[in-house]
């Protein structure tokens, strides 16, 4: 009980942490934010379980990866390929109406059907199961990061190749699901997703159930990195990335290691995919490429690539600051952004995070210094004198 | 005929980069308990030969036998498994971890992904712990950051997770590079007193030291064993005198 505490909680310390980020998502967001923008958190939400796997794979395990819009459009996929069949039956269902004198082929997605497909292709059966879309969630993306994983660190491929590597494969899925309109809706994505498992998620009240739900699974995610990289792995992620070879030659088999945080980083990316698609409703192409990929990693560095906690602020902030300066002032966004990234990652490598940790004692001191009763000089005195 | 039995056993090895053979027909056997040193001027292969027998670098002809295992072809984890550890010529540690942790990684229990998530800090693992960091005086710098450590502590330290996985051979290239006098001294007696019941293998350029540890001395020069014998065979030997002593 106690070891768990400090490995899945992290202490008294991470405790704090955890509760004022759970009491501003669960308790003041949902008080103070009006449903649109509430919405608008939980759709940032689901692009910080990337930011979160990021900084296990990349701030402790060294691996940059610019591709993880890869594994969170798979998980998104997943999701909305489940709801898109559900949304076509219910449709199916409703004889007669406008919509379904449109469709020649009954019961199929509709974007299938405008692409002379008569049949739904093999690979989208399993998609008519939650229980198989949920394990197809996470089996798909990591089964893929491990064969990403094996063919490059088996290789010593690692550092910016990797992450060059990552980014093209990250382009190459964006080409692969533009291309192929009648099995992924193409350009425009998987659109007009309403009910999962007969549930209206287009409600302002299935909205905020979805906002909850996505809170639930970012604290989730935070525990369970605690977990691991409180444990000997998290160390030897840390050891992989300041000294490779001193790893390998102590008798472990570093591209493995590699692998296997590279595929939990997947498998959690996926997670906020699929958290993604229910708080939004649609799923697209566009959100998968690599421009979302640099974003995610931006989140992180921002956030403070070696807190878990630290990704979500991370997240937060940068996307609000993206929405904002978009609305205000579209031009200036990208310079903005570009000073972020280069004075986080040259002046403040620790992010947000470090901020907080060292700033605020910081400013705590400085407070209770300058504010306080006349200096403590007697007390110390006193204490001398009651010495013998 | 008997045949003395060996521990490491070097076969006509060579490797070639680009047609330049940095270690080039080389025979070499070590026995168990020996302490081997192997000098020679720089740019000799010394490194490289160490590079060979831990798999860092596969050679292009020739053969590694270390107590009756070819290693020739195995990947470095499987080496080390064999038992055969190596300690780099600029201090190997983890800086951001403390002297605990860096050798509690070096530990062999959890050698797996899975093995590492589940591990338990158990209490033969702390006390192997305590004992090796006694072995490397750093025993009350346990909670230290490994960065934080002065160079000759460094050095320690990599040996001393060198030593968590009771290995069987030590390689260790230049030991004592940047110690101060006193550390040296402390280092030959670390090195004395470990390499009891191991065979070693140690580079190393000054001489005092190579004297006060060394069983047998191989020289090596331009990829080949020049000589081979005890230290004071060596120094009388006029090849040596004129590539290496005589500098
Ligand atoms: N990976 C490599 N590729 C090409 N040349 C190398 C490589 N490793 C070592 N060498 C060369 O092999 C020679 C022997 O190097 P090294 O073993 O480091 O010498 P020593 O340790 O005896 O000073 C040097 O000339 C070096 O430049
Ligand atoms: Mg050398």
């Amino acid at each position: 009980m106690n070891t768990l505490y400090r490995s899945m909680l992290g202490g008294r310390s991470g405790l704090i942490g955890l509760a004022i980020l759970a009491g501003l998502l669960l308790i003041v967001f949902p008080l103070l934010l009006e449903p649109f923008r509430l919405n608008m958190m939980g759709k940032y939400l689901s692009l910080a379980f990337v930011a979160i796997a990021l900084v296990m794979c990349w701030g402790y395990g060294g691996i940059m990866s610019l591709g993880q819009g890869l594994f969170w459009g798979l998980g998104g996929y997943c999701m909305a390929a489940f709801l898109k069949l559900e949304a076509a039956r219910n449709i199916a269902s409703e004889a007669g109406t406008d919509q379904i004198k449109a469709l020649s082929t009954v019961g199929l997605p509709d974007f299938m059907d405008w692409n002379q497909i008569t049949e739904l292709p093999w690979f989208w059966y399993p998609f008519k199961s939650f229980p198989l879309t949920l394990a197809l969630m996470i089996v798909v993306p990591t089964v893929i990061a491990y064969i990403i994983g094996t063919a490059m660190f088996k290789r010593r491929v690692g550092g910016v190749y990797f992450a060059i590597i990552t980014q093209a494969l990250c382009w190459a899925m964006e080409i692969l699901f533009v291309t192929r309109q009648g099995w992924t809706g193409g350009i425009n994505g998987i659109t007009d997703l309403r009910t999962l498992l007969g549930w209206d998620i287009r409600t302002p009240s299935a909205q905020s159930s979805i906002y909850f739900m996505t809170v639930v699974g970012i604290l989730v995610c935070i525990v369970l990195g605690r977990w691991l990289l409180n444990s000997k792995f998290g160390r030897l992620l840390v050891a992989v990335r300041d000294m490779e070879d001193r790893v390998r030659f102590s008798g472990y088999d570093v591209a493995n290691l590699k692998t296997t945080v590279f595929c939990i980083a997947a498998a959690m990316s996926a997670v906020g995919g699929a958290f993604f698609v229910l708080n939004v409703g649609f799923m697209s192409p566009k959100l998968v490429t690599i421009e979302p990929s640099i974003y995610m990693v931006i989140f992180c560095a921002v956030g403070g690539r070696m807190s878990l906690i630290g990704a979500v602020y991370g997240t937060l902030a940068v996307s609000y600051g993206r929405t904002f300066f978009s609305e205000e002032f579209p031009a200036l966004w990208y310079f903005l952004m570009g000073s972020v990234f280069i004075l986080v990652t040259m002046v403040f490598p620790d992010g947000l995070a470090g901020a907080a940790t060292r700033g605020v004692p910081a400013a705590w001191r400085w407070l209770t210094r300058n504010f306080r009763e006349p200096p403590p000089a007697p007390a110390t005195a006193a204490v001398k004198e009651a010495q013998p | 005929m008997i045949y003395p039995h060996f521990a490491l056993e070097l076969e006509e090895l060579t490797v070639s980069f680009d047609g330049f053979k940095a270690v080039n027909g080389v025979t070499l056997y070590v026995s168990k308990d020996e302490l081997r040193v192997i000098i020679g001027p720089n740019g000799a292969g010394k490194t490289t030969l160490l590079d060979l027998i831990c798999g860092r670098t596969k050679p292009t002809d020739g053969k590694i036998t270390f107590m009756d295992k070819t290693l020739t072809r195995l990947p470095e984890q499987e080496i080390v498994r064999a038992g055969v550890v190596r300690k780099f010529q600029t201090p190997s540690i983890y800086p951001k971890l403390t002297v605990f942790e860096n050798l509690e990684i070096s530990h062999p229990k959890g050698r797996t992904a899975f093995g590492a998530i589940f591990f338990r800090r158990t209490s033969d693992v702390v006390d192997r712990i305590h004992e090796v960091a006694k072995e490397i005086y750093l025993a009350d710098l346990l909670e230290t950051e490994a960065e934080k450590l002065s160079h000759g502590q460094k050095q320690w330290l990599e040996i001393g997770m060198l030593l968590m996985a009771d290995p069987q051979l030590l390689l260790l290239d230049e030991p004592v590079a940047g110690m101060s006098v006193r550390e040296r001294e402390q280092t030959a007696e670390l090195l004395r007193r470990i390499c009891k019941g191991r065979s070693a293998v140690v580079i190393e350029h000054d001489m005092k030291f190579v004297r006060r540890i060394a069983d047998k001395v191989t020289v090596m020069h331009q990829g080949k064993v020049l000589a081979e014998g005890p230290m004071d065979d060596i120094e009388k030997d006029p090849r040596v005198v004129e590539v290496y002593l005589g500098h």
